[in-house]
């Protein structure tokens, strides 16, 4: 506890200095961070492999990649963002000059979350830096050799005195969710989300909760062939392709037309032979579930005799490897825990409608999720969807790749969380924006002050509705 | 900001309590309003927004009555910085609103090549809006202007402080805006209590941190976002070489002319050099005088201290034995009427009570220093407060002070005044709040940032599935790092 006191101090201090505030050392800083990511990727496919069974390619696209394009993004942009904005003013204020000016925080504390150990600790860490903030990254301690390698390789690559990594589980936690932080960035379960932001509270720290939640995914009939097998591949790769389904943006489950959904599931069938083979127990190409506690929930979601009798496709699992096969489900209980949870793993249950207009329906009867995918290429359901559902973002025929849009900013609302990331979002997510107005001595204008009077009453009046010409034949004596 | 709900008001009798059950009650009925859509549509935000401003336009005299009771805001104040500012934030909505709703479309990169995508602003809910005594009308209605521009259903909880305004507001909002979907809750303590245990989608407060924490921590078991608009001592550097006379009326206007002190942007202190500190005193003698007149707890253009608790916590500040010699001005006070006249302090050590909370109210101390550059250090090492102010000529103490003092919002000679700039957010950092509003900035308060992505079925590209290979991985690679040559060699196998 002292020792994190101290490092805390040492950053506010380090802020306090005004080192982290300069774009120069903003940049060198993402630059090391860059170096860091391109120097040691082996070492981070080997650690993503120890601790979730994952792929070096899905590594690469999910975290790696994922940070190395950020950094980029933020490097040839940071002097444009940290840059102050010009306001305009009405003609009362002339002559006048206002500015809002982005300056950080300070020092901030971000969590990261375990199923993308690197990415969701340095994702963040980018919109830190560029903000120009010190910052306390608390990677999850249930992705060990990442939370490790990340706790080493930092501190030879960044500024130690304004970046640093404590590792530790609940406990360590907890001590850090008691010192004043000027914000907090947190990747988690809402439960635990509720917990940082009432420590927040203590201390007035603004926080931003990356959540999760249900995503469904909306599959109309879609008529022509050569769509229909990119669907498919985009939902399987949108369910396990993203570290086997535990991911927030992983589809949770699927909406679907009755008459269609043997179709479907054939489809999908299918999509899982090619994609993890004949017997993906063995396929190198899925991640594994992180630990057994997790592998239990899981199991114990099956158990349900009604949601084990809807299972159509896979069910097995071995608890040795903490291997659970993409399975698929069809219409099981709603009010099973499978369908009232978040699913967080390879269990994909699709639920059968009369009508896929029902759909919004059954979306918005549920807490609101962080996407929401939709394939279909009907275009008044599409402004349907947007306008009547409500749901981080949305997603038209593809799945997970909202996230790698610099453009787009990322982020729950309701049950899936609060503010948001990416691209200049970040920077924005870790900035304060201090508004200034700067004015002249001249001209001053007499009616402003007291002793008030009816002349002055109807002057101030007329300047708030910016009405110059009666204002001037006020002033002249011709108006009464 | 000043301290909300401190004295509690026994319920009247007649009336039916305000509890948790009429709490949830009531959310239920206004989520049933916006889920049936009638809030989203654009003819409906247009519609309650036009009738906020016929509501302070038909009604300027009742408004003005009731700030008188709560308050004795003088006429002027009260239609200018409260119902002027309000049907200005109405104005500005209803100009431009249309641009506000309009989705924003954004370019997406090479990595999801072909694709479109837009930002929609929707809005998040069923929002709680609490508001403060010291402007009851303004910071009541000027969110509510947010909430209704981007869709949402509304329930106020205007301060049981300014007992008249809550009342006036609780009726006149009843008769013009759409009660299915915006409502007042009038009360004290156990009626916020009450709705703070309830789920909202969003919870805009103004008041002072201690409230603030409650009420985010309320918040947090619901996953609410809030804004908090709170306060902090405001500082005022005045460097020497300025037109003083000018400064002078200007912190004259924003101190005791706003409300009389009793704002959350008002000049708390000023720093000033020890040379020039007795050329400031003399001259806010000399144009308190000409504002307020000899006698000022007899002027009619000053509002009074709201209650004898706030009346009986400002005494105490100047009672406090170090300070009672650091008087150079004012100083008299009335319990009766509750009024305090304009008070200059000068030289009040820094462990004193009045430098160590916020003041409220019509009491000015002066610190002096050698140098006024000493002024940045003497303000960072306090608590952030909402605003700070500099009246200078000196351009390249400006520029420091732009960069090194942290604070809400910034004017540069001159002081409150940006909070009426429509196109500056306005809202605290560290202890004085998080969140921001006024014109778009209220908007986006009470909108949520949906991302909208939009993908047709061409150009996929088999390498984001399984199986992974390394040639995958190799393109993959060229892709993320923009090495197009890269990704073609690797896609014909030439890698």
């Amino acid at each position: 506890m002292e020792r994190l006191a101290e490092s805390v101090a040492e950053l506010r201090q380090t802020f306090k200095s005004g080192k982290t505030r300069s774009v120069g050392w903003r940049k060198n800083q993402l630059k090391a961070l860059s170096e860091l990511v391109r120097d040691n990727e082996e070492k981070f496919f080997e650690a993503l492999y120890q601790d979730l069974g994952k792929h070096p390619v899905e590594a690469y696209r999910d975290e790696i990649g994922v940070v190395v394009k950020s950094v980029d993004c933020a490097l040839s942009c940071v002097e444009k963002w940290a840059a102050s904005k010009k306001a305009s003013l009405p003609l009362l204020f002339f002559p006048s000059r206002a500015e809002v000016i982005p300056e950080p925080f300070g020092v901030v504390l971000i969590f990261g979350s375990w199923n993308f150990p690197i990415s969701l600790v340095l994702d963040p860490l980018i919109g830190a830096i560029s903000a120009g903030n010190a910052a306390i990254l608390k990677p999850s301690d249930l992705a060990p050799a990442c939370s490790y390698l990340l706790a080493n390789l930092i501190p030879q690559y960044l500024d130690r005195n304004a970046v640093k990594v404590i590792e530790g589980g609940v406990d360590v936690s907890q001590q850090l969710l008691q010192q004043k932080w000027d914000k907090i960035f947190f990747t988690g379960s809402p439960s635990v989300g509720r917990i940082v932001m009432a420590a927040a509270a203590q201390h007035l720290t603004p926080v931003t909760l990356e959540l999760g939640g249900k995503c469904p995914a909306i599959v109309d009939t879609i008529s022509k062939t050569y769509d229909m097998k990119v669907t498919m591949k985009r939902i399987v790769g949108g369910k396990w392709g993203p570290c086997s389904g535990q991911a927030c943006i992983g589809i949770d489950y699927l909406l679907v037309e009755e008459k269609f959904a043997s179709f479907l599931i054939d489809s999908l069938q299918k999509i899982l032979r090619r994609f993890y083979g004949e017997n993906p127990r063995e396929s190198k190409s899925i991640c594994r579930i992180i630990n057994n506690h997790h592998f239990m929930r899981l199991k114990s979601l099956m158990k349900d005799p009604l949601v084990a009798d809807s299972i159509v496709h896979g069910g097995s699992f071995d608890e040795e490897k903490l291997f659970i096969e993409p399975t698929i489900l069809l219409n099981p209980p709603l009010d099973s825990e499978l369908m009232t949870g978040e699913i967080f793993g390879p269990l994909l249950p699709i639920i059968t409608l009369n009508n896929i207009q029902e759909s919004i329906e059954f979306i918005n009867s549920r807490p609101k999720p962080l996407a929401i995918y939709a394939f279909t290429g009907d275009e008044s359901f599409k402004k349907q969807i947007v306008a009547e559902t409500s749901s981080g973002c949305v997603v038209f025929n593809d799945t997970m790749v909202q996230f790698i849009c610099d453009t787009l900013p990322f982020g729950g609302v309701g049950q899936s969380g609060f503010g948001r990331y990416h691209g200049k979002y970040s920077f924005d997510t870790f900035s304060h924006e201090k508004s200034v107005l700067h004015r002249g001595f001249f001209p001053e204008l007499e009616p402003r002050y007291p002793p008030w009077n009816d002349f002055k009453l109807k002057f101030i009046k007329l300047a708030y509705s910016f009405k110059y010409l009666e204002l001037l034949l006020l002033l002249l004596g011709f108006k009464k | 900001m000043g301290e909300e709900q401190e004295d509690r008001k026994p319920a009247s009798s007649a009336a039916a309590v305000f509890d948790a059950e009429a709490a949830n009650g009531l959310v239920g009925e206004l989520r049933g309003s916006f889920r049936s859509g009638r809030t989203r549509s654009y003819e409906w935000r247009v519609g309650q927004l036009k009738a906020i401003w016929r509501m302070c336009d038909e009604h300027e005299k009742d408004v003005v009555d009731a700030l008188a009771l709560d308050l004795s805001k003088p006429e002027l104040e009260s239609v200018v910085y409260e119902l002027g500012m309000v049907k200005g934030s109405c104005k500005t909505a209803l100009k431009e609103l249309k641009h506000w709703v309009r989705p924003e479309k954004t370019k997406t990169g090479l990595a999801t090549f072909p694709s479109s995508a837009e930002i929609v602003s929707e809005p998040l809910g069923v929002v709680l809006i609490i508001s403060a005594w010291n402007y009851p009308v303004l910071l009541a209605l000027d969110p509510v202007i947010g909430a209704i521009a981007a869709g949402n259903a509304v329930v106020l909880k205007p301060s049981e402080i300014a007992p008249a305004t809550s009342s006036v507001l609780a009726k006149l909002v009843a008769k013009f805006l759409d009660c299915s979907s915006i409502r007042v809750v009038e009360g004290g303590v156990p009626e916020t209590t009450a709705l703070l245990a309830q789920k909202w989608d969003k919870i805009f407060y103004t008041g002072n941190g201690h409230v603030g924490r409650i009420v985010m921590a309320a918040a947090a078991k619901h996953l609410t976002p809030v804004v908090l608009e709170l306060g902090g001592k405001c500082p005022v550097v005045v460097d020497s070489g300025i037109n003083l006379q000018v400064a002078t009326r200007r912190i004259i206007a924003g101190k005791w002319g706003s409300n009389n002190g009793q704002t959350c942007v008002s000049a708390d202190y000023i720093i000033t050099t020890k040379d020039y500190a007795p050329k400031l005193v003399d001259s806010l003698k000399k144009e308190i005088e000409r504002f307020y007149g000899k006698k000022p707890l007899e002027s009619k253009d000053i509002s009074r201290i709201v209650n004898s608790n706030h009346f009986a916590r400002l005494t105490k500040l100047v009672d406090e034995d170090k300070i009672s010699d650091k008087i150079v001005y004012g100083g008299e006070r009335d319990k009766d009427s509750l009024r305090i006249s304009p008070t200059i302090l000068v030289d009040v050590p820094q462990d004193s009570l009045i430098m160590n909370e916020e003041i409220f109210g019509p009491l000015l101390p002066i610190l002096t220093v050698n140098k006024i550059e000493e002024s940045f250090d003497l303000i960072n090492s306090r608590p952030n407060p909402l605003a700070a102010y500099l009246f200078t000529n000196n351009k390249e103490l400006k520029e420091r002070f732009v960069m090194s003092v942290s604070a809400g919002g910034i004017t540069i000679n001159d002081i409150t005044v940006h909070l009426a700039v429509h196109t500056l957010p306005f809202g605290g950092v560290g202890e004085s709040g998080l969140g921001s509003y006024h014109g778009k900035f209220s908007f986006d308060a009470f909108s949520h940032k949906k991302a909208v992505l939009y993908r047709g079925f061409a150009g996929d590209a088999t390498l984001r599935y399984p199986p992974y290979t390394k040639t995958k991985l190799r393109i993959l690679k060229a892709f993320v790092t923009g090495d197009i040559w890269g990704a073609i060699r690797a896609l014909l196998g030439w890698a």
